[in-house]
Order: C-alpha cells, then sequence, then structure tokens
C-alpha cells in the first residue's frame, strides 16, 4: 500500500485533513474535460488523485419526464437536445423506436440520408472531441483548427437539414428532405479538407513528444473493466476489442457499406485517441461511400397515421446505435395512448463518465484528469437527460 | 522519445500564413443557407387561421391572435409566434394545411429599447407586424417528399355507373369501420367546419368519436345540432368540406361520409336509449307548418324541451322535400324514415294530408297554439316564360321526382331535356336515366357556373346525361309525332365589368331545335304565401319576396315563427335544420318569458 493513500479502517479510506497530507478539491462543473457540465470532488495527496467522487445533474432536464406528457411528434423536436454535440443519434433512435413499435416501414432513401446524417454528426462530433482531446494536453492549436472545421460540417447539415447544431431531420417515417442541389459537391471539398486536416492533426498530435508522454499509459483500461464498467464504443476498441454495433447488429445501411472495425491494443488514452482518429477517416470514407451508392429519388417519408393525434399500439422496445461514445440506447414503452408511457435513454456517457472515471481517476495527476475525461469522451447531457 | 516528436509540433506553424477561417460578419452578412430555418412568413392571403401550427408546436410558441383581416372560411385568428420559446423545428411549417406558413433564412434581429414589455419582446405576428425577411424568398419549406398531413381521403365505394343507372339503389356504398377511422384520422381537428356549417354541428368532435371508435358519443354530438344525421350524412350541401383546410392542399375530409357512418352503425331502436333524457313538460302547445327539415327539426329540439308539438303536413308522408325532392338512390327512403320515425316517436303529433289554409284554418292554430314554427318550403317551381310552357309534355323538375316517390310513372318518354343547372335540374336529369329515358340538361351558362354540386354534375356525366351550356330555351313547339320541339338558342357570356359573373346573352339569329318527349323546367321554385291569409297574420311582414324575420326567425308576431327555405338565402336541408333548431330555442325562451335566449347561436 502506497502511503500516499490514506489508511483504511473497516472498509473505509480515513482522511485526516488535519494532517495536511490530503486536500478535497472541487473540479467544475464549467470542466474543461467534458463538454457541458459536471464536476469532480477529488481527494487529493500532493498532486495525485486518490479519489475521485463525480457530480453531475448540471444539465438535468427532464427530456424523460417530458415525453411523457407529449405526443411523439412533439417529442421529435426535443429529443435531439439530449446530447448537444451528436444530436443525431437521439433523432434516430427515437423515430426508429417509435416506428418499430408503429410497424411502419421507411423508404429506402431516407435509410440512406439517415445514415449519411448518423455519419456526418460523427465526424462533427469527433471533430469536437479531438480539440478537446489536444487542449487538455496543453495544444491549444489542434483545438483551434478542428473546432473550426467543425463549422464546415455544420455548414453541411445547414444545407441538408436546415439547422446547424439541433438538426430535427429524423422525424418518425423518415427524414424531411432529399439533399439539395450542389450538396454533393460541396460536401467532397469539405471532406477533402477535413481528412487534409487529420492528417496534419496526425502529424502534430501523435508524433508530439508531450502529447505521448503524458497520453501513453493514462487511464488503461484493462480487459477486466469491459465487463464491469459496461465500457462501449472507442474506449472498448482502444483496449483491443472489435465492438461495434455498426458491424454486430447492422441498422439503417451499414451493411451495405465497406468498413472494419478500428481497434488499438494499448487501452490507454493515446490508443483511444488514436482509434478515434482512425474512425474520423472512417467516416469520410463512410460519407464517400454513402453519397455514391444512395438512391438519387424516391420518397423520403412513409405517411404516418395523422401525427396529430398518433396513437401508438401498446408494447416496448430497445433500439440501440453506435454513437461516437459507443452503445447509445432508447427503451420506449407504450401503453396505446397518445403519449409514450416511458421513454428511456441510454447513454454511454453514463458510465464512462461516471462509475468508470471515477475508477480510471484513482492514481491520476491533477493536470492530467481533463485529458482522461476526454479520452473517455463524456457527453454530461446524455448522462443526466 | 525521437528528435521527430519534437519538432514535428512546429508544422503547426505553417498554418499561420494561410487565410483564416472566420469571416467577418458584420462587413459580409452570411446568409442562411436555402432550406435555413429562420424567422417565419406567413402568406396572408394563404392563411386561414386553422391554428394547426399552435396545436403542432410542442413550446406552446404560438398563439392565435385575432385579426382584423379576414376572409371567407377563415377563423379570423392568426398565429403570432414567441421567439422565447420558438425551437425552431419548423413543425408549424410542415403541418401548415395552406402552405401559407414558411420561414425565411434570415436569422439576425435586432430590436431596440428594452423599454418594451419584457413579454413582447421578440413576439410578432407573421405577415401582420412586418419584417425585413416577409419577402425574403430562401428559407425552409415543406421539402418534395415528405408530407406529414395525409392529403388523399379514403375512396368511397360507389356503383358503377352502368349498374346504377338501371335502378333506385342507393348509389354510395358507405365507410366500413376500418374505412370510416382512417377516413376520421385525416381530420386536424380546426374547427373551421364547425364555423361554416349552419347548424355549427361539432364536426371535429364526432370525428374524434369515429377515431375513438365511441359511436354512442357520435350520435349524442350528432343530435345535440341536428336531429336528421341520416339525412344530413347522405344529402346535405357539405359546405363544411368545401372550407375543410385539408380541402386547401388536398382533399377534404369526408365529412358527410363519417356523419352517415354514424348513424348507419348504430339501429334505430337503440336511438331511444342512446339519446334518452328525462323531460319535463311545459304544459305549451306548439304548431308546426310543413314537416320537412325545418319543421322536423323545430319538432325534436321542442319535444326534448318539454314543450308538445302538432306537425301539419300537406303530403301523406313527412319529410318535405327530403322525400319528394330527392331521388331515392341519393337518399334511401328507409334511411329518410330512420331519422323522422325516431323525431315522431318522441311524442309529435302529425297530421298528415292536411293543408293549412285548405283543410284547416290558420286562425283556429294561432288560436289553439302557443306558438307557431312555419317552414313550407319552396314548394312553387318557377315558370321559364317562354311561349309553348303550358303544352301538355312540358312539367317541372320538382313534379318528376314526386311523381317517382310516390310511385307513379311520370311519362317520360324516351327522351326528355331539363332546364336549369342546379341540384334539382340534376336529380331531374338523372331520374330519367335511371327510368330509361335519354336525358339531355340545357342550361343558360357554362358548365363551371352551374349552382349544382360538382359531384352531382360528375355523376350526371357519368351517367350519360349530355350537357348542353350556354343555350337559352326560346319557344317550345308541339311536334308532329307526339314529341315537342324545343327552340333554342346559342349565348355569349359577357361580363359587365361589374365584378359580377359572366350573364348569358343570346346570340342574334341563333336558332337550334331539339326534339324530345319531354321538357323539365327546373329553374328554381318560390313559396306559397295562400295560408297566411287570415284574421291572425295582420302583424306578419311579407317582404319583396320573402316573410320578414328577425334572426331566430321571430317574425314581427311574437308567436309566429318561421325557417327553412323560405326564410333562409342557402336554401339547403341543414340550414333548415338549423333554422329549427334556433326558432325552437328562441320559442323555448319566448314560452318561458324570455326575450331571446341566452346564449350565442
Amino acid at each position: 500500500m502506497n502511503d500516499k493513500y490514506p489508511p483504511i479502517v473497516d472498509g473505509k479510506s480515513v482522511y485526516d485533513l488535519d494532517s495536511q497530507k490530503y486536500l478535497k478539491m472541487w473540479q467544475g462543473p464549467q470542466h474543461p474535460g467534458v463538454t457541458g457540465n459536471m464536476s469532480l470532488e477529488l481527494d487529493i495527496s500532493g498532486d495525485q488523485i486518490i479519489k475521485c467522487n463525480t457530480h453531475v445533474g448540471y444539465l438535468h432536464r427532464g427530456f424523460e419526464k417530458l415525453m411523457e406528457r407529449r405526443r411523439y411528434i412533439n417529442c421529435f423536436p426535443i429529443v435531439c437536445r439530449i446530447c448537444v454535440p451528436e444530436p443525431d443519434t437521439n433523432e434516430y433512435l427515437f423515430a426508429a423506436a417509435t416506428e418499430e413499435l408503429l410497424g411502419v416501414e421507411i423508404p429506402e432513401r431516407a435509410k440512406w440520408l439517415r445514415t449519411l446524417d448518423l455519419e456526418l454528426s460523427r465526424l462533427a462530433s469527433f471533430f469536437m472531441w479531438i480539440g478537446g482531446q489536444s487542449g487538455a494536453f496543453g495544444s491549444g492549436t489542434v483545438a483551434q483548427w478542428s473546432i473550426a472545421y467543425r463549422d464546415y460540417v455544420l455548414d453541411l447539415f445547414e444545407e441538408l437539414t436546415g439547422a446547424r447544431i439541433y438538426h430535427m431531420y429524423m422525424i418518425p417515417g423518415g427524414v424531411r428532405g432529399g439533399l439539395p442541389e450542389g450538396w454533393i459537391q460541396h460536401a467532397e471539398k469539405v471532406l477533402d479538407g477535413a481528412s487534409k486536416l487529420l492528417d496534419e492533426i496526425y502529424y502534430v498530435t501523435f508524433h508530439n513528444s508531450v502529447f505521448k508522454s503524458r497520453a501513453k499509459g493514462l487511464g488503461i483500461i484493462t480487459p477486466d473493466l469491459i465487463d464491469r464498467f459496461g465500457v462501449v464504443g472507442p474506449n472498448v476498441r482502444g483496449s483491443g476489442i472489435a465492438r461495434d454495433l455498426r458491424k454486430d447488429s447492422p441498422y439503417l445501411v451499414y451493411d451495405q457499406l465497406d468498413f472494419n472495425i478500428e481497434t488499438e491494443t494499448a487501452g490507454d488514452t493515446y490508443a483511444r485517441t488514436l482509434v478515434r482518429w482512425k474512425e474520423m477517416h472512417q467516416s469520410i470514407s463512410l460519407i464517400r461511400q454513402i453519397i455514391m451508392l444512395m438512391p438519387k429519388s424516391g420518397p423520403l417519408y412513409t405517411t404516418l397515421p395523422n401525427v396529430l393525434h398518433l396513437k401508438v399500439p401498446a408494447g416496448e422496445t430497445y433500439v440501440k446505435a453506435e454513437s461516437t461514445r459507443g452503445e447509445y440506447g432508447y427503451y420506449m414503452v407504450s401503453d396505446g395512448s397518445e403519449f409514450p408511457r416511458k421513454v428511456t435513454v441510454r447513454g454511454p456517457s453514463y458510465s464512462h463518465g461516471m462509475a468508470l472515471l471515477e475508477h480510471l481517476a484513482v492514481g491520476v495527476n491533477i493536470a492530467d484528469t481533463h485529458g482522461l475525461m476526454i479520452s473517455l469522451h463524456t457527453y454530461p447531457p446524455e448522462i443526466e437527460r | 522519445m525521437n528528435l521527430k516528436d519534437v519538432l514535428s509540433p512546429l508544422y503547426v506553424w505553417k498554418r499561420a500564413f494561410e487565410k483564416p477561417y472566420t469571416i467577418k460578419t458584420l462587413k459580409e452578412p452570411r446568409p442562411g443557407a436555402d432550406r435555413y430555418r429562420g424567422f417565419h412568413q406567413n402568406d396572408l392571403d394563404k392563411c386561414i387561421g386553422c391554428g394547426s401550427c399552435a396545436e403542432i408546436c410542442q413550446n406552446v410558441s404560438i398563439d392565435m391572435i385575432p385579426v382584423s383581416e379576414t376572409k371567407e372560411g377563415d377563423s379570423g385568428l392568426r398565429p403570432k409566434i414567441d421567439y422565447g420559446r420558438c425551437c425552431w423545428c419548423a413543425l408549424c411549417v410542415d403541418i401548415c394545411p395552406s402552405g401559407s406558413l414558411t420561414m425565411s433564412n434570415a436569422y439576425t434581429w435586432v430590436e431596440e429599447g428594452l423599454d418594451k414589455d419584457v413579454r413582447e419582446t421578440f413576439c410578432f405576428t407573421p405577415g401582420v407586424d412586418k419584417k425585413p425577411w416577409d419577402n425574403e424568398e430562401k428559407g425552409y419549406r415543406r421539402l418534395e417528399g415528405y408530407e406529414l398531413s395525409i392529403l388523399e381521403r379514403v375512396k368511397m365505394e360507389e356503383l358503377a355507373p352502368a349498374e346504377r343507372v338501371n335502378s333506385f339503389i342507393e348509389m354510395v356504398k358507405g365507410f366500413s369501420k376500418e374505412q370510416a377511422k382512417k377516413e376520421a384520422d385525416r381530420c386536424i381537428e380546426c374547427g373551421i367546419c364547425t364555423a361554416t356549417c349552419p347548424g355549427h354541428m361539432d364536426i371535429p368532435g364526432y370525428i374524434r368519436a369515429i377515431r375513438e371508435d365511441d359511436i354512442e358519443a357520435g350520435i349524442k354530438i350528432l343530435y345535440a345540432t341536428n336531429p336528421l344525421p341520416g339525412v344530413c350524412g347522405r344529402i346535405c350541401t357539405r359546405r363544411c368540406e368545401e372550407v375543410c383546410s385539408l380541402s386547401l392542399r388536398g382533399e377534404a375530409v369526408s365529412i358527410r361520409w363519417l356523419k352517415r357512418y354514424l348513424t348507419d352503425s348504430v339501429e334505430a331502436e337503440k336511438y331511444r336509449d342512446l339519446l334518452h333524457d328525462e323531460v319535463v313538460p311545459s304544459g305549451k302547445k306548439v304548431a308546426i307548418i310543413g314537416a320537412g327539415p325545418g319543421g322536423l327539426s323545430a319538432a325534436y329540439y321542442l319535444l326534448r324541451m318539454g314543450h308538445s308539438v302538432e306537425i301539419f303536413e300537406q303530403n301523406e308522408a313527412a319529410g318535405g322535400m327530403l322525400r319528394y325532392g330527392i331521388p331515392e338512390y341519393r337518399l334511401p327512403y328507409g334511411s329518410l324514415d330512420k331519422d323522422i320515425d325516431f323525431i315522431i316517436s318522441l311524442g309529435a303529433k302529425v297530421h298528415l294530408n292536411t293543408k293549412v289554409g285548405r283543410d284547416v284554418n290558420f286562425d283556429d292554430i294561432y288560436k289553439d297554439f302557443d306558438a307557431i314554427f312555419a317552414g313550407i318550403g319552396l314548394s312553387e317551381s318557377f315558370k321559364i316564360g317562354v311561349e309553348g310552357e303550358d303544352l301538355p309534355n312540358v312539367t317541372s323538375g320538382l313534379n318528376i321526382l314526386k311523381l317517382v316517390t310516390l310511385g307513379q310513372d311520370p311519362q317520360l318518354g324516351d327522351d326528355v331535356v331539363v332546364i336549369g343547372g342546379g341540384n334539382v335540374a340534376m336529380d331531374a336529369a338523372r331520374t330519367a336515366r335511371h327510368l330509361g329515358a335519354k336525358a339531355k340538361v340545357l342550361y343558360r351558362r357554362r358548365l363551371e357556373d352551374m349552382p349544382a354540386d360538382p359531384v352531382e354534375v360528375r355523376e350526371a356525366i357519368e351517367e350519360d346525361v349530355e350537357f348542353i351550356t350556354q343555350g337559352i330555351p326560346l319557344k317550345i313547339e308541339q311536334a308532329p309525332d307526339g314529341k315537342l320541339d324545343l327552340i333554342w338558342g346559342k349565348a355569349e357570356m359577357v361580363d359587365d365589368g361589374s365584378g359580377k359573373r359572366p350573364s348569358p346573352v343570346l346570340i342574334e339569329g341563333s336558332r337550334e331545335v331539339m326534339r324530345v318527349s319531354k321538357v323539365i323546367a327546373a329553374i328554381g321554385q318560390g313559396a306559397e304565401y295562400g295560408w297566411l291569409e287570415g284574421e291572425t297574420t295582420k302583424q306578419v311582414k311579407l317582404g319583396k319576396w320573402k316573410i320578414e324575420a328577425d334572426r331566430w326567425g321571430r317574425t314581427d308576431d311574437q308567436k309566429i315563427y318561421i325557417g327553412g327555405d323560405m326564410f333562409n338565402k342557402t336554401a339547403d336541408a341543414i340550414s333548415a335544420i338549423a333554422d329549427g333548431h334556433r326558432s325552437a330555442r328562441s320559442i323555448d325562451s319566448y314560452l318561458a318569458g324570455e326575450e331571446y335566449p341566452k346564449d350565442r347561436f
């Protein structure tokens, strides 16, 4: 037992704060390690964390409860707000759950457009993340590049969906619009630029002595933690396990696209960063494939019964999709009325950002907390819904 | 760690010499994308104030507020949007039945002064409050291939023209339960129909009852404003469907057929249980002259109010024009009797074959009863006003229809011409077709000017009725073979520039001859006021065309009320029913010693 750590009596750590050996410190809720608000209560010894407690709830807006008193069509504009940087997964899953309970099949073209929208949002979300990841280790320049470039991706969203952040594009029944004229050419340009930027980012991040020394060995997710903490997404792929819902249980048109699951074996922050960086390239490749393969015409929307008094048959369903953070799920229960009886959102940040972080933070230097949190890719809004 | 890892981060300096991403917004404003969901626009010429936008708005950011400029089929309300609540989801644009509400791609709104009421800051009524983006052409519009509203109606099954022309079987088959629920689902419950319906029926209410499969509630809603729903479910002129907000971009909800579905779903015997109501007898007696829709409606509501009712009807059965003016293939006698029998079963005493002025004296009725409602309708056909009109084979549309109802042979021969373009003309021509004769319709104006229901015109065409438009009858002559020669002339449409519809003017020298076995005139009807001659009706004023009465149907004599075709301008069944209802309530308040009913309608 390291003498830095407090002695354990009856299974509990005993802090003698008067000894001046330990310090309680709050980080957050304006925390650089997350996109949103969340705070950490750290017990530190020197500059090393010996215990971490997470405090969430700063972003609780009660969406799940709100939905119980809203018609399905009225839930559609609010679900995207559950996760701010990557709203589309919410839109897709809410629509998919509703469609499944209704027994509605959406048109083929809508499926391709949904996949396109999801991949674009993955790219935008990762651009946001990579800025945070490098920023957390002192490389603010990459953050400037990536966050700025994300806006070019948002331009694509604006042209396709009519909005930059909350796209509200995937409505139950289909999508709200096809590709506008000239969009593909614009997208090609943005994707070429993104690809080039990613290579530059690779050069200054993964060949950066500061980044290497700080990220390597930080927050190693060992195989025994994976099932214990329900680790999914790039976090698990960074530990060498090829787990990806797009392959494991393909939805939309992912089974028609050509891609492999990207993995790394080290399980540390560096490995996870590399996995995500590779997935950004993968996203670009997927978007290109979608643009090439998608049907150019056809219906976008399957006419549902009148949405103003749509009643969904009683039943329950769980639908899931691979978001940038891993498995994102919607559990929806309908009692046959106009309102969903219960919609529960499974945001992967819940397990990553709280339990897993509390476990991994022990022993980490205070200055590396942000880098660790970002490497787990936590979006607090989806923890609280 | 190697030297490369130390040096490569310096690569970032390369970017210092590149063009920055940022743009100088203030100097070069960046327009939103073509379908950007920016600030709202509302085309007031199209907006009917249906309130669907307010209904679908999940943030309750839209209020419907009254505006001064309105039009026909318009609620008089316009959406006012609170940008403190709006989330720019554009569902309001997607659901807008008229397509009037759109979003521009403008996204900057600078408002000066915080002295305004904070609740009014960034609130505006698009279209009414002028904004710089009102005429912006870019922005979010409903996109092709995506439509939230269900614009197509559930198809009503009908007998094929060839099949129906041989008989008088009802041609419209009616909805099945599934079809009715599907059709009822289309309704967006804006209620413009309720405002337009002469009887102000709670149309969204009974459509909701169908949707929720609560037939009994639906029947109750129907009878609250209309005691002849089975009739209206078949032959109503359906002004409601004309203003249905879905009809602006698609097909109106089949309100008439849904009403029919409701009444067809309930057996006549169950009406009594369903609509059972304890009635306290008032001891007052009301006489009703004419058992048409107006009289029957008044009778029903007066009975429900506790008054005893006696109906005087000149024909041998009740129903008035519903029975004698509408062919069986549109309104089967069974359906008519179902509604009428229920009203009579509530306790109305009906004197059939009793014409006031002939069989009973109006003065006696006036003395014996506490109030009188007269709904005698328009039973006198107008004359065409041409030479030869009194020849034996010239008759009126109403006469033909009545003879057929009575089961008598109208002796049409094999070739008839109907003069006129209204519903009676269509009924007469189609009846002739159903009886096996060839039928032509001669109308003064164009096809699109016809006052007849377009559906009737379409069905008549399907049944091979020949339409001769812009034709003016000039003379009828006896032909040597026992038939008639109808001499008519072609007309041209002349617009006198007064804004009225163009009128037909005979082309000089045009003369055509048509040899037919029967000439049927159906150019309109008037009322007959012989019954009014008496001591007690001195106070009742006869205007130029009609008896003068206030909006409650009350004549200058407080005891005498009128309604139906002789009173209202629209002259259809639902208007008569509405008059009956209104007068019944007015009579009720009069009998209770009050001036007028307290509530609005």
